[in-house]
């Protein structure tokens, strides 16, 4: 009885952390599957997948800016990575005496309010001409993403023991051919791992691709703004949904390539 | 393929502004085994690693037999070297661990695998091959790594303590085998241990080092029988101290009878390198307990040097006694075949080859 009694107060907690987890989830799903949804009917009148088809109808709105945001991931991604790989192997190896130095400087684009950063990028770009331009875009969610990018893979090369490599200078290979057979491979879960949340970060990134892409770029988080905005529920749900999926998958892909032992060196 | 000669003048390695090699200067022969012994941070590692590029010289010259490579990368130095940790690459097989070296060289693919086969069949290794070298145990591990080392014919090959991580049982065997491979290829050997009988048993000559500096070079037998410091007697094992009064006279070198010790002559062919036969002063006599032996207390001039002492330990480590003898307010270690009771009076004989002599003076153990 007393038994029963104790289990009731972590039973509340639980259920209101369930709820506040899978509650907007619910919400969103009903919402992707509601044809008709009016007050005060607490559930929708009628389901179907009449919003879906207009979602995935050829040269829809929606799958467009699928493309675009996955174009604009990808592109973020390389970019990163081709400063992050270098970067992190200096800032891994070398005995930079600014070396902490540098590190926080990666963490600055975050420190400041980002609106007042993003609209004096706009106003830059607008000199430039990279506004409304993929290249406008890919740049602002470079230096978002690039804080995940140098502090992974800083980590994932310290994790990589020295005498591996002296090993294979010692036995004859150059410096390059070294870090191409040794160091890189042994980092590859962790370069993999900074690239998937660069990832993710970009296909998510709202505020910076606002100010510097609309009108002409829509990437898949302002349809949805958009189609929220306008009061098209269903059309926002839905493309929660699609966002959710990668988001989803490359969590899973993340926890199997992030090692203890490259999680213990990140900010280090 | 016979090893190359390595030749260290003058070198000095410094660590931010602390200098860790104060000027080393050794030559060591082709084909030859060479220990470098020291406790930690004596510099042996250090120098091993500035003899393989890794670490950068601030003066002096590292010459293969005869060309400087004192500023070529470690990659053009014909070593190759041996880790502490082995550094075996975990994303490869053992195969492909050993036959690294050769790929590099752009070796056709079936000669790197007869050549893998014959290092794994040398080192009793044979199919483990495909085995990734994760699930191999801490001795396959080790001899992996000397077979990725000698599957090149490097040169000079290279050791960094490469035994110290495995047990004291297999270590014995490990010993052995590596003196017999590095004898059988002819292969020059530098060996970085703090294991004094480990440097004696593989080694034919032995550089003892001490903060940075040489302390003594020479053969096993040198260095063991005629330290040139008091600090290579101790670190040789002659651990136990004792102070006495030394003065010249016509037939050597005569200790002083002292209200713990009688009198003795040493004559000067037997004495060491490390006091002169015309010394007059204070000397610290350093000796083993093992070359110590136990004489009647009431032993006086014999000729021998006995000090005079009471037992204040007694234990049994195996084949003899071993007693804790205090001396005035020494203690010495002392072993025996002899049993004695805990509190007995006792002398112990110090004959003059069992002794070191060196000046009792601040410098003491410390070569300028």
């Amino acid at each position: 009885m007393t038994a029963a009694l104790r289990w009731i107060p972590r039973a509340i907690v639980l259920g209101l952390v369930v709820y506040a987890i899978f509650g907007p989830l619910a919400n969103l799903a009903l919402w992707a599957f509601a044809e008709q949804w009016y007050y005060p009917h607490k559930l929708p009148v009628t389901y179907g997948l009449r919003f879906w088809h207009q979602v995935f109808k050829p040269r829809g709105d929606a799958l467009e800016s699928l493309s675009t945001s996955v174009i604009i991931a990808l592109l973020t991604v390389a970019l990163c990575l081709v400063i992050a790989v270098p970067a992190g192997y200096a800032l891994a190896r070398l005995r930079l005496p600014a070396r902490a130095l540098i590190m926080l400087a990666f963490l600055l684009p975050q420190a400041f309010p980002s609106l007042a950063v993003y609209i004096n990028i706009a106003r830059l770009f607008y000199g430039l001409g990279l506004n409304g331009t993929i290249l406008g875009v890919v740049l602002v969610h470079t230096v978002h993403g690039l804080v995940f990018a140098v502090w992974i893979t800083t980590a994932a090369f310290a994790a990589v023991d020295r005498d591996l490599e002296l090993a294979a200078r010692s036995i004859g290979a150059s410096a390059l051919r070294t870090f191409l057979t040794v160091t890189l491979p042994l980092a590859a879960p962790g370069i993999t791992a900074s690239a998937v949340f660069v990832f993710l970060e970009s296909l998510d990134e709202f505020t910076g691709t606002y100010f510097v892409g609309v009108p002409d770029i829509t990437t898949l988080p302002l349809l949805m703004f958009t189609a929220s905005i306008a009061g098209n529920y269903q059309i926002a749900a839905i493309t929660a949904l699609i966002l959710l999926i990668p988001s989803i998958g490359f969590m899973l892909v993340v926890e199997r390539f992030l090692k203890a032992d490259v999680m213990a060196k990140v900010g280090t | 393929m016979p090893g190359a000669g390595l030749e260290v003048a003058g070198l000095e390695v410094d660590y931010g502004s602390v200098r860790v090699l104060h000027g080393i200067d050794l030559a060591v022969e082709p084909g030859s085994f060479v220990a470098l012994l020291g406790s930690s941070g004596c510099g042996k590692t250090t120098l091993l690693r500035a003899v393989s590029g890794f670490v950068p010289v601030s003066a002096g010259r590292v010459t293969v037999n005869g060309r400087d490579i004192t500023a070529a990368p470690p990659d053009k130095r014909g070593m190759a070297m041996v880790f502490q940790s082995y550094a075996l690459w975990p994303h490869m097989t053992t195969a492909q661990n050993i036959g690294y070296g050769l790929k590099l060289r752009g070796i056709a693919r079936d000669a790197i695998k007869r050549r893998v086969e014959e290092i794994l069949a040398m080192l009793e290794l044979e199919g483990f091959g495909p085995r990734m070298v994760t699930q191999l145990s801490g001795g396959q591990r080790q001899r992996v790594a000397l077979g990725r080392a000698l599957a090149i014919n490097p040169d000079i090959l290279l050791l960094d303590e490469p035994l110290s991580n495995l047990d004291a049982r297999i270590r014995e065997d490990v010993r052995h085998e590596i003196k017999a491979l590095q004898q059988g290829l002819g292969i020059t050997a530098i060996h970085v241990t703090h294991d004094r009988e480990e440097a004696m048993v593989m080694a034919d000559r032995i550089v003892v080092m001490d903060q940075g500096r040489v302390a003594q070079h020479g053969t096993p037998e040198e260095v063991y029988n005629r330290p040139v410091s008091a600090f290579v007697a101790g670190f040789m094992g002659a651990g136990n101290t004792i102070r006495l009064s030394a003065r010249p006279t016509e037939a050597g070198l005569a200790i002083v009878p002292g209200p713990n010790n009688t009198g003795a002559t040493i004559a000067a062919r037997a004495l060491g390198p490390g006091v002169s036969p015309r010394h007059d002063g204070p000397v610290v006599a350093h000796f083993r307990s093992e070359a110590a032996e136990l004489a009647d207390p009431e032993t006086v001039g014999d000729g021998t040097l006995v000090l005079s002492g009471r037992v204040e330990q007694a234990s049994y480590p195996g084949g003899h006694y071993r007693y804790a003898v205090s001396v005035g307010d020494r203690k010495v270690i002392v072993d025996a075949a002899e049993r004695l009771a805990v509190g007995a009076a006792v002398g112990v004989r110090l004959r003059a080859e069992a002794l070191h002599l060196f000046p009792d003076s601040e410098q003491q153990g410390r070569l300028p």
